[in-house]
């Protein structure tokens, strides 16, 4: 019997009249990779907030490790963050820091590292995603999105977390640069031996990293199963958005 | 019964705008009693600290300077002209040090830094939040608060009050030039009027309202750039309001310091 990670049960997630999440139930079990797909505006990115605590849900429960998520405190929070690692679909580096203190920030601010420890294992784990120590002292602002990324993906990974979320890690690159972040991805992942939850709509990414896919339409789950299921699916959501057909039950406001 | 429907729908249409401004009131609230508590606990990010003294204090030098050295030698002259025509011109060196002392270097000032510093840090955390910068450092388990908010909030109360310091002596000196090389007063005599004259009411006035203006400033800039939304757009018009409703508050509580002050 696999442990389960992550536990969502009827989750409940409305902005003002708006409802985005209508009664999700999801299991993310330890140590897999689970891709939720769907389009635009489906409550993906809602999704990883609520879990991460960042937004309260109005029902439902969402445990991570047995420890309710909804409702929790401020404490609790810090301590359900220590154990989590965020790429952000921007890569939200902090501008005004160098990359390599964007890299060790959690080393710097939470494990007590001084400078000079806390750079040189920014410079490790930025080889480790393929960047040369010479971006260390760079700006943000200087890198191309992919680095943007890797750097991202380099702070997300440092402090070594159990659960690694990913928001549309391959979002706005090229298709090369797209299947090295898969790569990459998959080897942190699969290096850490952590849970990870990657939101995106590139079906190319979500078949290569995935152990398994959820479909997220309207706010609920649709469907789920592994990538070899859902190629045989007969879900007609399913093959309709893994096809990129306009025609089918999925209504697209143009 | 017309009457009675038309008070209905009259009611009706404030009901959106005024449950929106009770939100807004209510909201910003409780952004003053999360920033006042971060401020008074651990941990404390004193780097960030002092870069918001450096930036806010350091660099707003030139500005307060040649404003409050502006307002001294028209505030010489104007009184001049004023009093020269009941025979009263040595009271120019006394309403010039009331004057600059008790409101135009604190909220000349502090009008001044608003607009530079105020709107400056509206647009960064504006920016932050809507880059998701602001999530990435709660997923970091760091307190957006105390990182971002209370080193802020902490040097606009270390640094106006001794901006306005500053401008006190550079404003009196602005009232000199002018009391002695344009309306020839003996400088000894000016410097001596304004020493007899000068009391610690009028200096302790001045910081305190200050410090108050500090704090507004920081925490409109804040709170503007933390509830921003919708990109760009967004940003400008946390910035606008930074401005706007800093300088307004600034007005409001230079009354009410003085009305505490000065009232019998």
């Amino acid at each position: 019997m696999k442990e389960v990670k992550i536990k969502l049960s009827n989750v409940c997630k409305t902005f003002g009249k708006k409802t985005v999440l209508r009664g999700v139930n999801l299991d993310i079990y330890k140590g897999e990779s689970l891709v939720v797909i769907g389009g635009s505006g489906t409550g993906k990115s809602v999704l990883i907030k609520c879990i991460q605590g960042l937004l309260t849900p109005e029902e439902g429960s969402i445990l991570v490790d047995n420890k309710e998520v909804v409702g929790i405190n401020e404490k609790g929070k810090e301590e359900l963050h220590s154990k989590m690692g965020m790429l952000f679909q921007g890569g939200a580096l902090f501008d005004s820091l160098k990359v390599w203190e964007n890299v060790a920030f959690d080393l710097l601010e939470n494990k007590g590292y001084n400078y000079k420890d806390a750079k040189s294992e920014a410079i490790r784990v930025l080889r480790s995603v393929g960047l040369d120590p010479e971006v260390a002292d760079l700006s943000p602002a200087e890198l191309s999105g992919g680095m943007q990324k890797r750097v991202g993906l380099a702070r997300a990974i440092i402090s070594k977390p159990e659960i690694i979320f990913f928001d549309e890690p391959t979002t706005g690159l090229d298709p090369i640069m797209a299947d090295v972040i898969n790569d990459l991805i998959i080897e942190s992942v699969k290096g850490l031996g952590a849970t990870a939850l990657t939101i995106t709509h590139d079906m190319a990414s979500a078949r290569k990293i995935a152990d398994r896919i959820a479909m997220l339409y309207k706010g609920e789950i649709i469907w789920q199963g592994t990538v070899k299921e859902m190629d045989e699916t007969d879900n007609p959501y399913v093959v309709q958005f893994i096809n990129g057909n306009s025609q089918g039950p999925i209504k697209t406001g143009v | 019964m017309l009457l009675l429907r038309k008070v209905e729908k009259f009611l009706r249409r404030q009901g959106v705008p005024l449950t929106r401004f009770i939100f807004k009131v209510g909201e910003l609230f409780i952004f003053i009693v999360h920033t006042i508590y971060n401020c008074l606990t651990f941990p404390v990010y004193w780097r960030n600290m002092l870069r918001q003294i450096i930036d806010m204090g350091f660099y707003s030098v030139p500005v307060v300077g040649l404003t409050t050295i502006f307002a001294g030698m028209v505030i010489a002259l104007q009184s001049y002209s004023g009093f020269a025509s009941v025979g009263a011109e040595g009271m120019v060196a006394n309403v010039v040090l009331i004057s600059v002392t008790r409101e135009l270097a604190p909220v000349l000032s502090a009008l001044m830094v608003a607009g530079r510093v105020g709107a400056a840090m509206a647009a960064e955390i504006g920016t932050m939040r809507v880059t998701e910068q602001i999530d990435a450092l709660t997923t970091l388990s760091t307190n957006p608060f105390k990182y971002l908010v209370a080193p802020r909030v902490w040097a606009g109360l270390i640094v106006m009050p001794l901006l306005v310091l500053m401008g006190d002596v550079i404003g009196i000196f602005g009232g000199y030039v002018v009391g002695v090389y344009k309306l020839g007063f003996n400088p000894a005599n000016y410097i001596n009027a304004t020493l007899n004259y000068l009391q610690a009411l009028d200096i302790t006035t001045g910081v305190v309202k200050a410090a108050v203006f500090g704090f507004i400033i920081s925490l409109m800039g804040c709170y503007n750039g933390y509830k921003s939304r919708g990109g760009a757009q967004g940003v400008g018009t946390a910035t606008t309001n930074a401005v706007v409703s800093s300088s307004i508050l600034i007005l409001i509580f230079n009354y009410i310091v003085t009305e505490l002050f000065f009232s019998r």
